[in-house]
């Protein structure tokens, strides 16, 4: 942290940002010349406005084209989404589908016994539910600590440290689809991992074609493609550990597993909240790795909550657009009650820290 | 205000300037054809466009290839917003029913278009009720049957049962290609490809019945339950990649991908594999199409394709009736199927001469040719009526989780009768 | 030698490899086959032929059959080790073949036919990078136009998010304004809605402002990322209120304050959210299948998938044009990465 009380700010040195912000004040060139002489243009257009507003009112100007693309793509669509969940028919237009009240949610409550999917009239809903469920459950906690190994692991002194970083974070760069694509090349009955089995003589696996399996590799694989986000944020929070607590607890004798528990976890907690957070939603999220991977299967055995809404407005000839709807609208109440956990114990994180 | 419009409007005549100093006095009309490729198809039709153009030099096409996805998905939710291309290469014809553009008024000579191509076909864009619309036709005609590995047969000096038989059954063809697959250390023996269409046709050879005579639909039938038991069994017994009908991950591909490898001995599929078999088993192995297998039903395969059709949303009727009258001229989709080896649907071709040396393709497409007559009403019915939409899929997905050992038979033909009623009630509020 | 073996045992600190060393790199590079080998798998197998691809065991590296051109023949014939009857190994090149039996000829004496049962003939191969793939696809897709639109969108859209979600980032959190609480429980709340659950309702919605088919409506409705505006925020947060506030003093506007105060300052945090910014739609599928259909508009990630068709998907051609995809993306990284690997570090993650 710096202090900046003693901060060098002055109208009549030039480049303003420059002066404070650079560590290696760096001289002046064309490129801060020219957006110097964008600031000044801006500010000459803009002083009225902020003469009208005062200063504190200027927050309003500043968020609001974020706010109006936000409102118009995602809170519009939001509603009109609302309005799909009390229509029914196949038609495209809100305004040509009869309004059929809470049927579509009827349909997916109707159940004999809510834990076992096959009684309920949307039985692939249900499966749905229950798969994302034990996804999130295990995806998250299997990559919270797999990240927190490999972060513990890069933030040692060791050789080849940008190599490897670079490395464990490639696969995010990955698109979903290129991620499924290579996989599904190792693991099919044919693939590269079979091989190898078979050479050392073993039989094929069913890597994709049991549940099981399946499951476990889905799981893998947003691992895989994913850990390296969540380890540079954990990385980030280990280099933030000041080194005097670690010599402090040497001298005294600790040995280096106590003083990961003593000390790294601790300090880590609030880092480790927004990895969990983050996480958690991506996990909820799941589903254009999926698709491309073993699109649901096998049977339903992956098919995840997104992917059913996904499915039922969009890719079956009968496109259930109400259907898909509500499944969405219930989805939305179950993330923002998440939400709302989750700021109270980001609030909570952030107030030890 | 004005000034920067009228800066806009300069960039944009610039633009236009500078993209137009290729073409002559007049700007030529653009046409969209949003297509899909299989193999060669889109260079074929690019073709035969460049040399409309060269003759049309006010009409200018350009074909959109995209992913067969989002023809499924995409397309459909485009042309029901208005956004829709001016034409398109579509296999579920049934979607866009009321969104096409009639050609009868526009065409050069309506009546060939009639003669020239099943009535069956042109009715399978009509809404309900419509008995003149012309809004396209099929230009690429496909019939689903088996393929076999002869050369596995020969190993194993077992007779192909279809040399000597004239009927052989679903149940037969298991056993002698098991019997193959066995004496030849052929690691399976048979399998279908993942889809409602492929398994169709063998239900129906198998005595299934569909349609009831009052218009409505029972899935629940003998027939039905003696195919699905039969591609049950496959599984349980090991004679089948269990990859194609649980993880293929919703590609079509996995079932060749065994036959060309020489990995299983029969394989249910239909003829718009045989470019792609002449091409890629080369000398491999000697392969052959075999006449669908019998069963109560008859020995039905399933008709198919794919349609040309005219969307109308287009600003420019004229020119889409121009174009789609010179790709459904009998020249034009002779060579066409020629160069593609597509079976045409148009019924005035007389002999074709495929453009392959490969043999074993030519003989393939005779027999293929041959299977047609054979297809039933079930089966056509099914393919160009309006209600096939909802039965595919439902049939697909609900047999696959039986195979994955989600539901019992018994559990997925119910599914699959509430998916089918579903589907249709929801299309009908 | 010695030194050299100091060297590899030699940590940072300059003492001898400890345990728990060799167990970090044990891991380091087990880690490093797992999460770079299936890459590399891609690249190698982007060079293979479609028989290839669908053999069984496969092989890491691209073969080709060998082939001879033989006089008398018009076409080169492949060669073939052939196993013949008396135990010997001739290598032969194949005329024909005939169900089980092939008709194959020495090289040397082009006049005898031999024949031989398929079995006993092993095709020779060699390790051939061949370009065929990347040509052929190349040609068969408008790359260079995709690849255009891929970088319009691309860079359009980073430049885009990072302007309007640094300023509501600097409002969210230098600012005490009546609904601020409110706009951020909104913003981070639809963090976690996927677009893929309100596909058709946004879909309309771009349809109405007739924004369909046009690179706009790809760049502008994703440009408010949620993400980019929690990670600049919290980034914000650790920027001292005392230097604006003496800047105020020293009468400096709130867009200067912005520009050149607040921007400089949350460098390393706007190059974060430029790479996931980036990374995001140089990727991104979905969203812009639905908005472009007409091919000259296309980007990368659409073209490549029109590969896929009903029956069949030419996976060698997408292979080859997956390996182009993943280049510009990889030379953006190796630019950036020192933020990603450094500069992470002082986003202040909180």
């Amino acid at each position: 942290m710096f202090y900046s009380r003693g901060c060098p700010v002055s109208r009549t040195t030039a480049p303003l940002g420059t002066s404070i912000s650079s560590p290696a004040t760096r001289p002046p060139n064309l490129i801060q010349f020219l957006f110097n002489g964008f600031v000044d243009v801006i500010d000459r257009l803009m002083a009225p406005l902020q003469n009208r507003l005062g200063v504190q009112r200027m927050a309003y100007i500043f968020v609001l084209p974020n706010l109006l693309i936000f409102g118009i793509f995602i809170i519009l669509p939001m509603i009109l989404n609302l309005s799909y969940a009390f229509t029914g028919s196949t038609e495209l237009f809100p305004a040509d589908r009869p309004f059929i009240g809470g049927d579509n949610f009827a349909r997916l409550f109707e159940c004999t016994n809510f834990l076992d999917p096959n009684t309920c009239r949307e039985d692939v809903y249900w499966r749905a539910i229950y798969n994302s469920t034990a996804f999130v459950i295990v995806q998250v906690a299997f990559m919270v600590i797999m990240a927190l190994i490999s972060a513990l692991a890069l933030n040692r002194k060791i050789i080849l440290r940008a190599f490897f970083r670079s490395v464990f974070f490639y696969p995010v760069l990955l698109s979903p689809v290129v991620v499924a694509l290579i996989w599904k090349w190792i693991l099919q009955q044919d693939g590269l991992l079979n091989a190898v089995i078979v050479s050392l003589g073993g039989t094929r696996v069913p890597f994709l074609l049991s549940a099981d399996w399946a499951r476990l590799w889905v799981i893998l694989i947003s691992v895989w493609a994913q850990m390296g986000f969540f380890t540079l944020i954990l990385l980030a929070g280990l280099q933030a550990i000041p080194s005097e607590l670690y010599e402090a607890a040497s001298i005294d004798g600790a040995s280096p597993w106590a003083s990961f528990w003593k000390i790294t976890l601790p300090l880590l907690t609030p880092t480790m909240t927004v990895v969990l957070v983050l996480a958690l939603i991506r996990a909820v999220q799941v589903f254009d790795q999926v698709v491309p991977f073993t699109n649901g299967g096998p049977g339903t055995a992956t098919t995840y909550m997104v992917q059913y809404i996904y499915n039922t407005g969009f890719t079956n000839q009968t496109r259930e657009y109400g259907l898909a709807a509500a499944a969405s609208v219930l989805m939305a109440l179950i993330l923002f009650t998440l939400t709302i956990v989750q700021l109270r114990v980001t609030r909570a994180g952030q107030n030890e820290a | 205000m004005k000034k920067s419009h009228l800066l806009l409007g300069l960039i944009v005549i610039l633009m236009l300037a500078a993209t137009s100093i290729t073409v002559f006095a007049q700007d030529p009309v653009e046409l969209r054809i949003t297509w899909y490729n299989d193999s060669n198809e889109g260079e074929v039709l690019r073709d035969l466009l460049d040399r409309f153009e060269a003759e049309n030099p006010d009409i200018r096409v350009v074909v959109d290839t995209i992913p067969y996805d989002a023809i499924l998905n995409q397309l459909p939710v485009d042309v029901q917003a208005g956004e829709g291309p001016d034409m398109a290469r579509v296999t579920d014809q049934a979607a866009y029913r009321g969104f096409y553009l009639d050609l009868r008024p526009l065409v050069a000579d309506a009546a060939y278009w009639d003669e020239s191509f099943p009535a069956a076909a042109l009715a399978a864009l009509r809404e309900e009720g419509d008995e003149s619309g012309l809004y396209g036709f099929p230009n690429q005609f496909t019939v689903s049957a088996p393929y076999i590995n002869r050369t596995l047969f020969e190993q194993a000096g077992i007779e192909v049962p279809s040399d000597s038989m004239d009927a052989v059954s679903w149940e037969e063809w298991t056993e002698a290609a098991a019997s193959v697959a066995q004496a030849t250390g052929t690691p399976y023996a048979i399998t279908m490809d993942r889809s409602g269409h492929r398994f169709a046709g063998p239900m129906f050879s198998q005595g299934a019945t569909l349609f009831n005579e009052d218009g409505t639909l029972t899935i629940d039938s003998e027939g039905f339950r003696s195919m699905a038991q039969i591609l049950v069994d496959w599984h349980t017994r090991g004679l089948t990649p269990v990859e194609v009908w649980v993880g293929s991950g919703g590609t079509y591909s996995a079932g060749a991908d065994f036959f060309i490898n020489g990995q299983v001995v029969m394989y249910m599929s239909g003829s718009w594999q045989v470019g792609r078999f002449a091409n890629d088993i080369g000398d491999a192995f000697d392969w052959a199409v075999v006449p669908n297998p019998t069963g109560p039903g008859g020995s039905t395969g399933m008709p198919g394709g794919t349609f040309m059709v005219a969307f109308g949303d287009t600003e420019h009727p004229a020119e889409v009736a121009r174009v789609m009258d010179y790709l459904a001229s009998a020249d034009v989709l002779r060579e066409f199927s020629e160069r593609s080896l597509f079976i045409p649907a148009h019924l005035g071709l007389g002999e074709l001469n495929f453009a392959t040396e490969n043999a074993l393709a030519e003989a393939a497409l005779v027999t293929f040719a041959s299977e047609v007559p054979k297809l039933t009403d079930q089966a056509y019915q099914l393919q160009y009526g309006g209600q096939g939409f909802a039965i595919n899929n439902p049939i697909r997905d609900r047999l696959t989780q039986v195979i994955a050992g989600e539901l019992s038979l018994d559990d997925a033909v119910a599914r699959i009768q509430q998916d089918i009623d579903d589907a249709l009630a929801t299309a009908g509020q | 030698m010695n030194t050299i073996a100091q060297y590899l045992t030699r940590t940072k600190g300059n003492k001898r490899l400890s345990l728990t060393d060799v167990i970090t790199y044990m891991y380091l590079t087990l880690g490093t086959i797992v999460m770079f080998g299936p890459v590399i798998w891609l690249v190698l197998s982007s060079f293979k032929t479609t028989q290839q691809l669908v053999r069984f065991p496969p092989t890491i590296l691209p073969y080709r059959q060998e082939s001879v051109t033989v006089e008398g023949y018009d076409t080169p014939l492949d060669l073939y080790n052939v196993t013949m009857e008396d135990g010997t190994v001739r290598q032969l090149a194949q005329v024909r073949r005939v169900g089980i039996e092939a008709q194959m000829i020495d090289p040397a004496n082009p006049e005898e036919i031999i024949r031989v049962n398929i079995n006993q003939r092993q095709p020779i191969e060699s390790v051939v990078f061949s370009l065929d793939n990347y040509i052929t696809g190349v040609e068969q897709f408008n790359f260079w136009q995709y690849l255009w639109n891929s970088i319009v969108v691309t860079a359009l859209a980073t430049i885009l998010t990072l302007i309007v979600n640094s300023m509501a980032a600097f409002a969210l959190s230098k600012y005490q304004f009546r609904g601020r609480n409110a706009i951020f429980l909104v913003t981070i709340s639809t963090l976690m809605i996927p677009l893929s659950v309100i596909l058709i309702p946004v879909f309309l919605v771009v349809t109405e402002i007739g924004w369909n088919n046009n690179l706009i409506g790809v760049i502008v409705p994703g440009a408010a990322t949620p993400t980019g505006v929690f990670l600049l925020r919290q980034y914000m947060l650790t920027i001292p209120d005392e230097l604006l506030d003496s800047a105020r003093i020293d009468g400096a506007s709130e867009w200067r304050i912005y520009l050149q105060i607040i921007l400089p300052l949350a460098r390393p945090a706007l190059a974060v959210l430029a790479i996931f910014s980036i990374m995001w739609r140089w990727n991104d599928f979905l969203w812009p299948l639905i908005v472009l259909r007409r091919s000259e508009l296309f980007t990368l990630q659409v073209g490549l998938n029109s590969f896929q068709g009903e029956l069949q998907t030419q996976w060698n051609l997408i292979l080859a044009m997956t390996v182009l995809t993943l280049l510009p993306i990889t030379a953006v990284f190796a630019f950036l990465q020192k933020y990603i690997t450094t500069g992470i570090a002082t986003t202040g993650m909180k």
